[in-house]
């Protein structure tokens, strides 16, 4: 075995990048809850993947025979409702661990330097997704399927100019049709998992390359023993090996209780409306995306113009790609950093999750309004992050509050002629508390103060 | 701590979220029993007498549904598999069950075509499919005469007449307050049937449409209860080697 060994690594690099990645690959040893999400999205790939091959392999990408053919899976191919809905488990799985790693960034600062790319591949990977998943809930030709592809090529219709002709050529057709069902499955099954493999490959190199960053945010590369090793490093095997195989347990006892006990996750996994087969003449009434584009939608919404809405949804994405630059304060984990910056995140991440919510509901008057102050928090976050990555003086932080307090309420003064001004008013709270707790507390409070950084990770 | 109130109120999003939905209509329980086999096999038998003359249920064959509420091969044959295909040729028990009338011929009679049942369990839920069937009140308006309060302007006619009898609508508001102002149906000429047995005439047809909107669902409680157990044990198995891996790292 050794001698086969030894005959392949002389022909092919097999035994330096083991150890290289896994067996002299050293990660800090205070990983906790939070870092078990990175290999669970690889193993959610793979799901995502061998699932898919199988998928494909009896269902029919023609408007006439898809929805059919997906049935045909459920019902007659061996374990196909397995296949079926390991992949549409899969795929809500994949955003609730994405969602989760990229939280993990935020609040330890894994964004800064030296792993800006890091971020920057990861922000392409979530877009690749993106795509992936809104490409992939065409396929089964529902009317959820139908609607909510013509809804989203549609935006493309509200660019300026070239709008019309540009939802033409993503459409293949003038409307959503077999056309359009076609491409979105040749880009599903191949161009973007291929897209995604690419970029997870540099994802994990460029993390390779820098190494980890952990709970307490300390670079553990900084203290080496007489080996060159780092102090507070352990090798990623077996240590870490072992450790993620019980997270990928618990991972598994919940993807699976979902999968055989409620694969219809509420009805927000696979939607109750598509399993009505599409119907180009007939609007369902109520069109949701899935439950991971909500946020993003709520915020096109809240905006009246069309085109400035499909401006705030893409600048809602792509300001995300800039954390690293926005947030400039060297201290890279909420541990160290202020009371207010912890209230900051859990602020934004309670927005979000109320975004996503607004996302699924139908527009009221209610509704709407709160996609408006929510949104306006949304982008908030990220003033606030800039601003407070340094120490500010008194002065400074009252203009920067009055000036972006100014431009919400100058807004409101706007629009509320046609709105009802006891509903406007005290829904700027939302907002409002957010802005005087970040920008006003540090004047008169001292919750702006930063704890020392360790030398050595704790725990 | 902070990790905690974090996970709290991500949690705690989630049913919200559950709770905000559904509104309008109100839908009786329907009250099915999916491991009830006489009830999937009253069903089955209701559906192809009163049903399946307009109605596909097109996505699944004779015979699966005979294996999977145990009616052997030779009553299928002499009961139920009387439809013939395109070409007049007699359908065999491993078809896929389509109904006889051609969607052409219904679109001209129903204005549209009677629409494949296959998955309306899955889109609509039991209740709905429960309360509809025992909605139809008379309405001189429409072109059949009969209208329903689960589905406005309904183009499907009372096929279950002859069981239930037949309904008026009492406006709300003829009541008065004391009727809390809600539309009421009222039975003004009996059926072959008194209501409750009417009623479990159209639970039996609800619980066979959502069996089949998902025959495979009792085999997948049935094989999630096992795949738990087995995850349960990997846990465990999992959480001691990551532990005596572990023990030499301070």
């Amino acid at each position: 075995m050794n001698k086969v060994l030894a005959w392949v690594d002389q022909r092919l690099p097999i035994i330096k990048p083991l150890e290289e990645h896994l067996t002299k690959y050293y990660a800090p040893k205070n990983f906790n809850f939070w870092y078990y999400f990175g290999s669970l999205a690889m193993l959610v790939l793979v799901i995502q993947i061998v699932s898919g091959i199988f998928l494909t392999m009896h269902y029919k990408p023609d408007a006439a025979t898809a929805f059919a053919s997906v049935e045909y899976i459920m019902r007659e191919v061996p374990g196909g409702w397995f296949i079926r809905y390991m992949h549409s488990t899969g795929a809500s799985a994949f955003f609730i661990v994405i969602y989760l790693h990229m939280f993990r960034g935020l609040i330890y600062g894994s964004y800064k330097t030296p792993r800006e790319l890091i971020w920057i591949f990861g922000m392409f990977i979530y877009l690749a997704l993106m795509a992936e998943a809104f490409m992939g809930y065409l396929l089964p030709w529902g009317q959820m399927s139908y609607w909510g592809a013509q809804v989203i090529v549609n935006l493309f219709g509200a660019i300026p100019g070239i709008g019309p002709d540009l939802a033409v050529w993503v459409r293949g057709d003038f409307v959503v049709s077999d056309a359009t069902l076609n491409r979105f499955f040749a880009l599903h099954v191949i161009a973007v998992p291929l897209a995604l493999i690419g970029l997870i490959l540099l994802h994990i190199m460029a993390l390779h390359q820098v190494g980890s960053n952990n709970p307490d945010g300390v670079e553990i590369k900084k203290l080496k023993d007489e080996n060159g090793n780092p102090v507070d490093g352990i090798p990623f095997h077996p240590y870490y090996t072992v450790k993620d195989v019980m997270g990928v347990a618990v991972f598994l006892i919940f993807f699976f209780a979902i999968l055989f006990f409620a694969p219809e996750g509420g009805g927000y996994f696979i939607e109750h409306a598509n399993f009505v087969p599409a119907n180009p003449l007939q609007t369902p009434e109520h069109i949701a995306p899935v439950w991971y584009f909500t946020p993003f939608y709520t915020v096109l919404r809240a905006v009246p113009d069309p085109f400035l809405g499909v401006l705030a949804m893409g600048a809602a994405v792509v300001i995300l790609f800039f954390l690293p630059w926005i947030d400039r304060n060297p201290i890279k984990s909420w541990r160290y950093r202020s009371k207010l910056h912890t209230f900051s995140i859990l602020y934004f991440v309670a927005a979000f999750i109320w975004l996503g919510y607004l996302g699924i509901e139908p527009v009221t008057e209610f509704n709407s309004e709160m996609g408006l102050r929510l949104t306006e928090v949304y982008f908030a976050f990220f003033v606030v992050m800039w601003f407070s990555s340094k120490k500010r003086s008194a002065a400074t932080s009252l203009i920067v509050f009055a000036v972006v307090m100014g431009l919400i309420v100058a807004w409101d003064l706007m629009r509320v002629g046609s709105l009802n001004p006891s509903m406007v008013w005290p829904a700027l709270a939302v907002p409002g508390v957010y802005l005087v707790v970040t920008l006003l507390f540090p004047i008169f409070t001292n919750w702006d103060a930063e704890k020392e950084v360790p030398q050595r990770v704790t725990g | 701590m902070k990790k905690l109130i974090t996970l709290g109120l991500i949690l705690l999003a989630a049913p919200v979220s559950l709770f905000a939905s559904g509104a309008g209509l109100h839908l009786d329980k329907a009250d099915i029993d999916l491991s009830n086999t006489a009830s999937l096999q009253r069903g089955f038998k209701y559906f192809t007498n009163y049903c399946y003359g307009c109605h596909s249920i097109g996505l699944t064959r004779y015979s699966r549904i005979g294996e999977d509420l145990g009616i052997p091969k030779e009553v299928l044959k002499s009961e139920v598999v009387f439809a013939r295909d395109e070409k007049g040729e007699p359908v065999k028990v491993g078809s896929y069950m389509k109904t006889a009338m051609s969607k052409s011929y219904g679109d001209e009679a129903f204005g549209k075509a009677p629409p494949d049942l296959s998955v309306t369990a899955r889109a609509r839920g039991a209740d709905w499919i429960y309360t509809y069937l025992r909605s139809f009140y008379l309405d001189p308006s429409r072109p059949l005469g009969v209208n329903n309060t689960a589905f406005d302007n309904v183009g499907m006619p009372h096929v279950l007449w002859e069981l239930q009898g037949w309904q008026i609508l009492k406006k709300g508001d003829e009541h008065g307050e004391a009727h809390g102002g809600a539309d009421e149906l009222v039975l003004v000429s009996p059926g072959t049937v008194p209501p409750v047995q009417y009623d479990q005439i159209v639970r039996d047809i609800t619980n066979f449409l959502t069996y089949l909107a998902e025959p495979v669902r009792e085999k997948r409680l049935q094989t999630g209860v096992f795949v738990m157990l087995f995850l349960f044990i990997f846990f465990v198995a999992a959480y001691f080697l990551k532990k005596e891996y572990w023990k030499d790292v301070h």
